[in-house]
């Protein structure tokens, strides 16, 4: 045998022994996310998948918001309105409040398209904005939705008001009502177990869209805009379109979302979509590291488990010091702040940092291009 | 189109910049400037700091507004369009303080020049399709094409930002060739160079040229100017005080003047 075509043999046994190990890793992956809410049921109890369904809407939550803020670089702080337009959507297309009871199948992509149309609406008056005034203006947008839907209750009554929707009808599948526990051959399912599975096929595929849309001529003019609007429409990049486009993509993740949540919850009200979401999912973005997926589903993950599990800090106060010294729920909020504080002095790129670093957040411009800009705003 | 009839007997001007004016506040940046392009050239414009140079460079791509004035690419007016569609009739440029993508990597640069000749959108990233997945192959082949033309195949990988400067601004021209330019407007790009990059500078440009290219050239390096315009014209406090070949422009008195003290060769 010849040495070149020995040499070609083991590499291809290396590949085919990469391969495999890719594989295991893959397979375990998915065994995992599979018997992942068995198995917190079994270790910290039911409300704890309750939990884990939580994680998975933000996770797509953060991961529209990556589009808008980690790609486009375009700071929005009123991103939970689109939650909102999905979740109302939901609410009164299949609910007693109209007596209308469409399928889960009609909503969802309807609220996507509607939010995603509320993105553009979003997008297009502040299309000349960046920056501080961008975030000021969405703010007030995702205000003002919220009010909306406090007040919408008269003359004519559409959202019920402050008092929200109640009833609403629990998503169904083939015949399948996730509201109740089902049965598998041996296997009993409860309802919080079956909405995470129907949580974690969306969120997979909200995950794909986003890789999908990372690496490809979209993903990259989104990318230079961040980076440079003004290089970017000099090199034939239609920015108003683009940034539109940014802003439709996350809002339509956003109503997914908002659908979902509305039929797992059968409830909801004004109060859920406060500016304080908006910026609990742009924390979880910034503390994984914009603009990279994998960041943000973690910064999902930690800053949707780390406040639940600090409500055990009574408990644990109750164990070790004989008595509850300080109110858990303030102590709770202080040591959150203060974690996201400490991550953002260590790690001020996030957790997992993108390579390319949003520029919105780290004003790092030399004088000169920032005079330019301003110039070129004054201009236009 | 008044110009159509004696552009026709004598040349074939690819730019025509007609009667420009331009004033920020009380400064008049640009005073009835005129210029005409021959296709194929390399036309230097040349002048003291602050002579207006950069503001006709942002005027004819588009990032200004004009006060007055006409400019033509091919026949198409360009004022009034937005800076895409600029590009999209075949105007790239680069910058004089350099602009590229800071965080992305050289190769991605190049890429990005290719947006505005290439068409999948949204759905095609999606779906990855057979169409999408050709486009954005041929994306890529093109920028390493180009990138290995400006001798920077080997930091395709490199973040912009971390790119040498002379490095930089051969990325910047490679992006803005990406476009399929016809005229290529280059603003300082021997800025920051030493000689022997400057030397390099000067060989890629005449080979851009060779490829059918018309060049726009703001420059300071009198060297490299002289060597390689075919014409030049000179701008000083906004107005255009010479026009020709570059033995005729160094003659010039009015130049001799505005340079008084500087380094015309
Ligand atoms: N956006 C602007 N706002 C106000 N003044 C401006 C603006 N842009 C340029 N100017 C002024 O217009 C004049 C021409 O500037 P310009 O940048 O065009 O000069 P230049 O010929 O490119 O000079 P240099 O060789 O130094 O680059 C300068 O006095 C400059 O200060
Ligand atoms: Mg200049």
């Amino acid at each position: 045998m010849r040495p070149g075509l020995n040499k070609l043999q083991t590499g291809w046994h290396a590949l085919q022994r990469d391969r495999r190990s890719v594989v295991i890793t893959w397979l375990a992956l998915g065994l995992i996310l599979a018997c992942l809410p068995f198995l917190t049921e079994l270790s910290l109890g039911r409300s704890w998948v309750r939990i884990l369904d939580f994680t998975l809407l933000y996770i797509m939550l953060a991961l529209g918001l990556n589009i808008v803020v980690g790609y486009a670089g375009l700071l929005d702080l009123g991103y939970i309105a689109f939650y909102a337009v999905g979740a109302y959507l939901y609410a009164l297309l299949a609910s007693p409040q109209f007596g209308l009871h469409w399928p889960v199948w009609a909503i969802l992509p309807l609220g996507a398209l509607v939010a995603g149309v509320f993105g553009v609406l979003l997008g297009a008056p502040t299309l000349k904005l960046r920056g501080d005034y961008l975030a000021i203006v969405t703010l007030g947008f995702g205000e003002i939705v919220r009010i909306f839907l406090n007040n919408l209750n008269t003359p004519y009554n559409i959202t019920n008001g402050p008092q929200g929707i109640s009833q609403i009808d629990p998503i169904q599948i083939g015949g399948i009502d996730l509201h109740q526990t089902q049965h598998l051959l041996t296997l009993t399912i409860p309802s919080t177990h079956l909405y995470y599975y129907l949580f974690l096929i969306f969120t997979l595929l909200i995950i794909f869209v986003s890789i999908r849309l990372q690496d490809s001529r979209i993903g990259r003019a989104w990318i230079a805009i961040r980076e440079d609007e003004v290089a970017a429409s000099a090199m034939g990049i239609n920015t108003r379109n683009i940034k539109l486009l940014a802003f439709a993509m996350g809002a339509s993740f956003g109503g997914i979302s908002g659908g979902l949540f509305a039929g797992f919850q059968g409830f909801i009200s004004p109060e859920s979509f406060t500016l304080f979401e908006s910026i609990i999912v742009l924390c979880m973005i910034v503390l994984g590291g914009m603009g990279n997926i994998a960041g943000v589903i973690l910064g999902a993950i930690l800053l949707t488990i780390f406040p639940e599990a600090l409500r055990y800090l009574g408990e644990w106060q109750q164990l070790l010091l004989g008595r509850v010294w300080v109110d858990p729920n303030d102590l709770r909020l202080l040591i959150f702040g203060l974690a996201l504080v400490l991550s953002m002095i260590f790690h001020p790129a996030g957790l997992l940092p993108s390579t390319r670093r949003a520029r919105e957040l780290h004003a790092r411009r030399s004088i000169l291009a920032q005079e330019q800009d301003s110039l070129y705003e004054q201009q236009r | 189109m008044n110009n159509s009839v004696e552009s026709r007997d004598t040349s074939n001007p690819l730019l025509v910049v007609q009667e420009v004016n331009k004033s920020f506040g009380g400064l008049t940046a640009l005073s009835r400037v005129s210029l005409q392009i021959q296709s194929n050239e390399i036309f230097g414009l040349i002048g003291p700091n602050g002579a207006g140079k950069t503001t006709l460079f942002n005027i004819i791509t588009g990032l200004y507004s004009a006060d007055g004035g006409e400019v033509n690419l091919a026949g198409q007016a360009l004022l009034r369009c937005k800076p895409h569609v600029i590009v999209q009739h075949g105007l790239a440029r680069t910058f004089q303080n350099i602009r590229l993508f800071a965080n992305m990597t050289a190769l991605e640069n190049v890429m990005v020049g290719r947006h505005v000749r290439t068409h999948r959108g949204v759905v095609g990233a999606i779906m990855r399709n057979t169409s999408t997945r050709k486009e954005e192959s041929a994306i890529r082949a093109q920028a390493l094409q180009l990138l290995d033309e400006v001798d920077l195949a080997t930091a395709a990988e490199h973040l912009a930002k971390h790119l040498s400067y002379g490095d930089q601004r051969r990325l910047e021209i490679a992006r803005a060739l990406a476009t399929e330019p016809k005229l290529l407007a280059l603003d300082e790009p021997a800025a920051g160079m030493n000689p022997s990059e400057t030397l390099d500078l000067q060989q890629l440009l005449r080979k851009i040229r060779a490829s059918g290219i018309t060049i726009l050239l703001i420059e300071h390096d009198m060297r490299l100017v002289m060597q390689l315009c075919d014409r030049i014209a000179v701008l000083d406090y906004g107005k255009k005080i010479a026009e020709g070949s570059p033995a005729h422009v160094q003659q010039h008195p009015l130049v001799i003047e505005a340079y008084l003290g500087g380094n015309l060769a």
